[in-house]
């Protein structure tokens, strides 16, 4: 290694490109090594030599390609140095023919097969959602482990675990043919759905705003299969629901959706989800992402949210995912109608499923002191403050607990 | 590669021999079966005797002990097995999920080590 320190600007260089372009990279290396493990030590290697080879003769003029390279030639080194029963032997083979033959420019987008194997319904669902932001986005395992409330050793166990599955469970490095597309897709929409609402739940002061993370890998996705409407149902919800989030809290407050201050809504972005959800919804191959995008885009109709559509289209997205989480929705659609004995009834009804979940409390509580039961609204209030995690969530419950015991 | 596909199933799930049903998983069996075999992906595969007739057996310090019943006190028991040569888990995964049984049970699916 050189005497000197590594030189700032080449660190921030390698920095940004191992940012911008991290899921690329790996993607690129995976398909030719076949091993998340391998490729992600070859590019770490690769990073190294980045440093030391750009400080000699300047960095290469697309550092991605570089790295790419340099870190094919280190996943052979390894396999090399460790090559010690045939099947790696064979994997050597396969990877120095492709050496050959491997010029950046050629090198095909791989991402799509990454994230459909990050996703992939055989791993956890904790563990598809890690995987997918350390691979795909690039977080760190830090930075993860933060969003999860996780341990830093725990959740690169739990990385290190989903990686050893992948490999020796057989789960092919590919996208699923035409006949599993639809199940899989759904699970890789579930990944992203899951990663926004961890950042949304977390609240926009994050340090990594997991929120517009699900943005840039829904946006991805419509890049990599720009003709699937679920996709685009997908990333319109994502943009529709993100387009409020500077009106979500005041003050340090949870703002209801019907009291946001609209002028603080990025139209741009509403706008943006409207188009993507009308040409998704044109091509008449509807689902559920669709649907709820729909919900997204009823929420912040001009004049305030239209709520017999709301319920309408929760009935809709129930048949095809009839959880208990959809129900609660589709009862606060329906209270907010002015069906309010029908909804406590439905909401009464799902007490035993949900009893951990902060927003049925919430909701619970706000229609049982609409319906005058003071009493059990004050203590559906309080079970929702010991399960909420956001301060500005508790704020606003605890305000909405003391203007009860006024009136 | 090679998955073996464990089957397993509560009793009290099991279509009762001599009804239609029966019938019906024996016939969707027998096809699985012919489908495997048809695209060489069958390597072996049988249907074992009830968990009542299970004997598990132990050594300890030297001596052999042995115990009525399997190993594990479970709702659902061990059934049959199918041992499959196939290309990834997606593909051992769309079998699985053709066996009659997985519609009541559970099929367990186990990549063969290969040392």
């Amino acid at each position: 290694m050189s005497d000197a320190a590594p030189d700032p600007a080449l660190i921030a260089i390698l920095d940004q490109t191992l940012r911008a372009d991290r899921g690329r990279i790996l993607a690129a290396l995976i398909a030719r090594v076949g091993d998340f493990q391998l490729a992600e030590d070859a590019l770490q290697d690769a990073g190294t030599s980045a440093l030391v080879h750009w400080g000699r003769s300047g960095p290469p003029a697309r550092p991605e390609a570089w790295l790419i390279r340099v870190a094919f030639r280190k996943a052979i080194d390894r396999l090399r140095a460790s090559a010690r029963d045939a099947r790696q032997f064979r994997a050597l083979v396969v990877l120095s023919i492709d050496e050959a033959v491997e010029e950046p420019e050629l090198i095909q987008d791989d991402r799509m097969r990454l994230i459909f194997t990050c996703c992939h319904p055989a791993l956890e669902p904790k563990s598809r959602v890690a995987l997918t932001l350390r691979t795909i986005a690039g977080l760190s395992t830090a930075e993860i482990a933060r969003a999860f409330l996780d341990s830093e050793p725990t959740m690169a166990q739990r990385l290190t675990r989903a990686k050893t599955k992948l490999r020796e469970a057989g789960i092919a490095f590919d996208v699923p043919g035409p006949e599993d597309w639809p199940g899989r897709l759904q699970s890789v929409l579930a990944v992203v759905y899951l990663i926004f609402n961890a950042g949304y739940t977390a609240g926009p002061d994050e340090a990594r705003d997991l929120c517009a993370e699900a943005v840039f890998l829904a946006r991805l996705l419509t890049q990599l299969a720009p003709d699937d409407p679920e996709i685009a149902g997908c990333l319109a919800l994502l943009l529709i629901t993100h387009a409020r989030h500077a009106a979500r809290a005041v003050g340090g407050v949870t703002v209801a959706l019907s009291d946001q201050d609209r002028a603080l809504w990025d139209r741009n972005a509403i706008e943006q989800g409207l188009l993507l959800l009308q040409s998704a919804m044109a091509r008449r191959r509807p689902g559920p992402y669709q649907i709820k995008g729909a919900i997204a885009a009823c929420q912040v109709q001009d004049g305030g949210p239209d709520w017999p559509q709301i319920a309408l289209l929760y009935d809709s997205l129930y048949r095809l995912e009839p959880t208990p989480v959809v129900q609660l929705n589709r009862a606060v659609a329906l209270a907010e109608t002015g069906l309010l004995p029908h909804a406590l009834d439905l909401l009464g009804q799902l007490g035993a499923q949900l009893q951990d979940y902060q927003p049925f409390h919430a909701a619970r509580a706000e229609y049982l002191a609409r319906a005058g039961q003071i009493r059990q609204s004050h203590d559906a209030y309080d079970r929702a403050l010991d399960l909420t995690t956001s301060v500005a969530d508790a704020t606003f419950l605890r305000q909405r607990r003391a203007a009860l015991t006024l009136s | 590669m090679q998955y073996l596909a464990l089957i397993y199933a509560a009793p009290e799930n099991e279509p009762v021999y001599g009804t239609p049903e029966f019938g019906a998983m024996m016939a969707g069996y027998n096809a699985f079966t012919a489908m495997l075999k048809a695209n060489g992906s069958f390597v072996s595969g049988e249907g074992l005797k009830p968990a009542t007739t299970a004997t598990s057996v132990r050594v300890k310090q030297g001596k052999v002990e042995t115990m009525d019943g399997p190993f594990a006190e479970t709702k659902e028991h061990l059934g049959g097995y199918y041992l499959m040569e196939v290309p990834d888990l997606d593909t051992a995964i769309r079998y699985a999920a053709q066996i009659p049984t997985a519609g009541y049970g559970t099929v367990e699916l186990r990549p063969i080590t290969v040392w």
